[in-house]
């Protein structure tokens, strides 16, 4: 009983934690946009336009709520929360502090990894209930990407599990060395090219593609559910980021303590900031190029880094 | 190439056209019996006419203009080619053989005067709704929301 | 299992149609195996407009047809009512003409390139294509008060005379603009992606876009070696030296490419306009208030951002004319898209509908 009350608590902290990222999140996406492309970005409300978000928050909220007749209601009223739930869950194993994490579990590593890809479901059945061709094709879009992409995040993760000998997430963080950065940075710039493509976000948007698909899996949700969908595209990108800091990246390394949360966090805003400029600076790939990419780059890249980590993991 | 110089290659290729060679406001211009007008544009393409520029028309009353302008990068030349469509009865020759870039002008043609393109493909109307009435480029074409401009502004 | 093709309409309301352009696609997966463009969303009927209005009173419909390049149907008009009426032109209004018709150029490109790149994802590259955009709008501002619908040049010359200090602004803008360019082909056309993405896309070859009426730069990617400009020169053109940029492959990437180099030499094209413009008038002397032409029929071209734009226009002696018929490069050129497009995929084929550029006032009119 406590242990589902501790759940509940968990799962309103990760939600809101993941809203308030999202609220900041868009917040300096338009910022840094706007850098990028000789704009300010939200100027008007607040020091920099950073009270921007707490005047379209309340608009996505009153906006009207649209559902097409001829959708599939009660598929479409809740698939984005499905494709939430599975994002928020999975930050549930991140190790925010040395040797903590809201759930230690001993398969967190395999956590982090398995229920992100429940989104692929949750992707087809929002794509599906529409019963619009753009959502369709976006639909069938998501799921090869993310199913593909999977294979090269996974592998990417591997080498650090060899080295750290444990699957659970704080159990890496504690066996981190500097010198593992050099040696996984291969598998480093794998991962984050994969968790991109797993997160639809921009190189790899096609599902949602803008000028094809107008906004591909979720083209016709309106307001609120709308906005999920977006909250689950940023929480996405926190989760990936954080993961990111808190393995590959040395956690808290070289602070200890509330000063290591308060690094991890920063790194992981830098990544996003990378992943943000990415974004703002590549253009699209097309869809048979981006599975060539994942089959014939990242995929060997990937192994390659588990052979170096194989080699080199005796002479420990 | 100067138009006195095109006039005379196409009085060499056509005597019994050559009166109908007219040069207009700087610009040649051939008027051919309706059923010469696809041989006639096919000889003109063979000469090196090789772009059809422009098909239109124009409403002369009794009777259609149907009217080409063919241009040739080689001769560094354009001229137009014309030839007069009887009202009641308005079929032309396409010229999708010759220029595939007939095929888009024709149906604009056909969709805003009616005229009726043989051996075109595909002839449907391009720029009004399919099931628009009329053929709004005739003269005689009526509709109430067509205002006339006063000529004092 | 069984498939079968989708069937799947796009537009005539979508972010990467340019306009109002609805496409019917089949599809077969994500390839496309046919696609029909089914256009005259925006047809108004300025053809028939016009002749219910004086000479005039036309300037201001041409400024409709192409509303990204607004100044060339003004002065492609304006051109076959001078022939038409045997109207002189002042020197000076003929060389506003090429400034303003080049600056126009130069504007309608960055419209061109920015959508090329925004079809492509590229949303950044579209903002710098439309920051140097935006200055060119600013100078047709400064020139005629208006920003889009400039009703600037007129049958007889041009509207205004140049305000205070544009030559000036004029040159700053000239000179920081082929860096922009330069900045702009790094950016974009030298991004591994955007080559992947346009590289062999959409291929025409130089006998299929003659045979199909192709003209401008979307033509010159495909290496037909003709503008206007050079070719039948018109106006003050003979005086200037400039280069007609010619693609070679065919495919979007020369077709875009194109017209980022042709911004350059349109910048050189301006900058030896304002070194030989002379005092003098802007307008014709005495013109009728009416014009009344005698009765015949003129043609005249120009080469406009899009291709050759021709106004055909037959007078019956009267104030207003019989018929006007306006040979739109756009149109023309949206006629190939099904040739090039068919066997490519989805993303592709909006790629390809963007680097030929079409306006959809000018293709339905």
């Amino acid at each position: 009983m406590s242990a589902l009350l501790l759940g509940i608590a968990w799962g309103i902290a990760a939600v809101l934690a993941i809203a308030g990222g999202a609220v900041i999140g868009v917040w300096w996406e338009r910022k840094v946009a706007g850098h990028i492309q000789l704009r300010y970005g939200p100027l008007q409300i607040g020091p920099a336009g950073s009270l921007q978000m707490l005047a379209d928050v309340p608009k996505l909220l009153f906006k009207e709520d649209i559902v097409p007749s001829a959708a599939d209601k009660p598929l479409f009223k809740w698939a984005p929360l499905m494709v939430f739930a599975p994002v928020a869950a999975s930050l549930a194993v991140i190790p925010f502090a040395a040797g903590w994490a809201p759930l230690d579990t001993s398969v967190g590593v395999l956590f982090f990894l398995a229920v992100p890809s429940l989104e692929v479901v949750a992707i087809l059945v929002a794509a599906w209930s529409q019963r619009n061709t753009l959502a369709a094709i976006g639909g069938l879009r998501a799921a090869s990407q993310m199913i593909a992409y999977e294979v090269p995040r996974a592998l990417s993760v591997l080498p650090l599990v060899l080295l750290a000998g444990s699957l659970r997430p704080t159990a890496v963080l504690g066996a981190w060395q500097w010198w593992w950065m050099p040696l996984l940075s291969i598998g480093f710039i794998v991962y984050l090219i994969a968790s991109i493509a797993e997160m639809n976000r921009g190189p790899f948007d096609l599902p949602e593609a803008e000028s094809e698909l107008v906004a591909g899996y979720f083209a016709d949700y309106s307001g609120m559910r709308w906005a999920i969908f977006m909250m689950a595209e940023y929480g996405a990108m926190i989760a990936a980021s954080l993961f990111a800091a808190a393995t590959f990246l040395g956690g808290g390394w070289p602070f200890g303590g509330a000063l290591g949360t308060a690094a991890i966090v920063l790194k992981a805003a830098l990544l996003i900031t990378v992943i943000m400029w990415v974004r703002w600076t590549f253009p699209r790939v097309r869809q048979d190029q981006l599975l060539r990419f994942c089959w014939t780059v990242l995929v060997p890249a990937a192994l390659v880094q588990l052979v170096v980590v194989g080699v080199v993991l005796p002479w420990m | 190439m100067r138009i006195e110089e095109l006039r005379e290659r196409v009085c060499a290729m056509y005597p019994d056209l050559c009166p109908l060679f007219s040069i207009e406001f700087g610009d040649g211009s051939i008027a051919v019996p309706l059923e010469r007008v696809h041989s006639a544009a096919a000889d003109l393409k063979d000469m090196g006419f090789d772009r059809l520029g422009m098909v239109t028309a124009v409403d002369r009353g009794d009777e259609f203009e149907i009217v080409y302008r063919l241009q040739s990068r080689d001769l560094r030349a354009a001229m137009f080619l014309k030839a007069a469509v009887p009202k009641n009865d308005p079929v032309v020759p396409s010229m999708c053989d010759l220029w595939p870039a007939a095929e888009w002008q024709e149906r604009e043609v056909f969709d805003l005067f009616g005229i009726v393109f043989d051996g075109h493909p595909d002839l449907r109307r391009i720029l009004l709704p399919e099931d628009w009435s009329g053929h709004p480029l005739r003269k005689d074409y009526a509709d109430d929301r067509i205002v006339r401009r006063p000529d004092y502004i | 299992m069984r498939t079968e093709e989708l069937t799947l309409n796009l537009g005539p309301s979508h972010p990467s149609t340019h306009g109002v352009c609805r496409l019917v696609v089949r599809l077969d997966g994500e390839v496309v195996t046919h696609v029909e463009p089914v256009i005259g969303h925006l047809h108004r009927g300025i053809e028939k407009m016009a002749e219910n209005r004086t000479y005039l009173q036309v300037v201001p419909l041409t400024d409709r047809l192409d509303y990204v390049g607004s100044m060339y149907a003004n002065w492609a008009y304006c051109r076959a009512v001078e022939r038409l009426a045997g109207i002189r032109v002042p020197e000076r209004a003929e060389y506003l003409r090429v400034i303003v018709c080049e600056l126009q150029r130069i504007a309608s490109h960055m419209m061109g390139i920015g959508s090329s790149a925004a079809d492509t994802g590229a949303t950044s590259a579209f903002l710098y294509a439309f920051a140097q955009r935006d200055l060119v709008i600013d100078l047709f501002e400064a020139l005629c008060g208006a920003r889009l619908t400039y009703n600037y040049v007129r049958p007889g010359g041009v509207a205004f005379d140049l305000p205070e200090g544009w030559v000036e602004q004029c040159r700053s803008f000239v000179a920081q603009h082929p860096s922009a360019m330069l900045e702009i082909d790094e950016l974009f056309f030298g991004n591994v992606i955007a080559r992947a993405r346009l590289k062999g896309i959409g291929v025409l070859d130089a006998d299929t876009a003659v045979a199909w009426g192709v003209s401008g730069p979307s033509a010159r990617g495909s290496g037909v070696d003709w503008d206007l400009r050079r070719d039948d020169p018109y106006s003050v053109y003979p005086r200037f030296d400039f280069d007609v940029v010619v693609g070679s492959n065919g495919d979007a990437y020369d077709r875009a490419r194109v017209r980022l180099w042709e911004c350059i030499e349109s910048c050189r094209i301006i900058e030896q306009a304002l070194d030989q413009l002379e005092p003098g008038p802007v307008m014709a002397e005495g013109l009728p208030r009416l014009l009344a032409p005698r009765p015949g029929d003129a043609y005249d071209h120009i080469e406009s951002a899009r291709g050759s734009l021709g106004v055909y226009l037959v007078s019956d002696g009267s104030v207003r004319p019989y018929r006007m018929k306006v040979r739109s490069p756009a149109f023309c050129n949206l006629a190939v898209l099904p040739l090039i497009a068919t066997g490519h995929t989805l993303s592709d084929l909006l790629v390809i509908l963007g680097s030929l550029d079409p306006v959809f006032g000018e293709v339905d009119r």
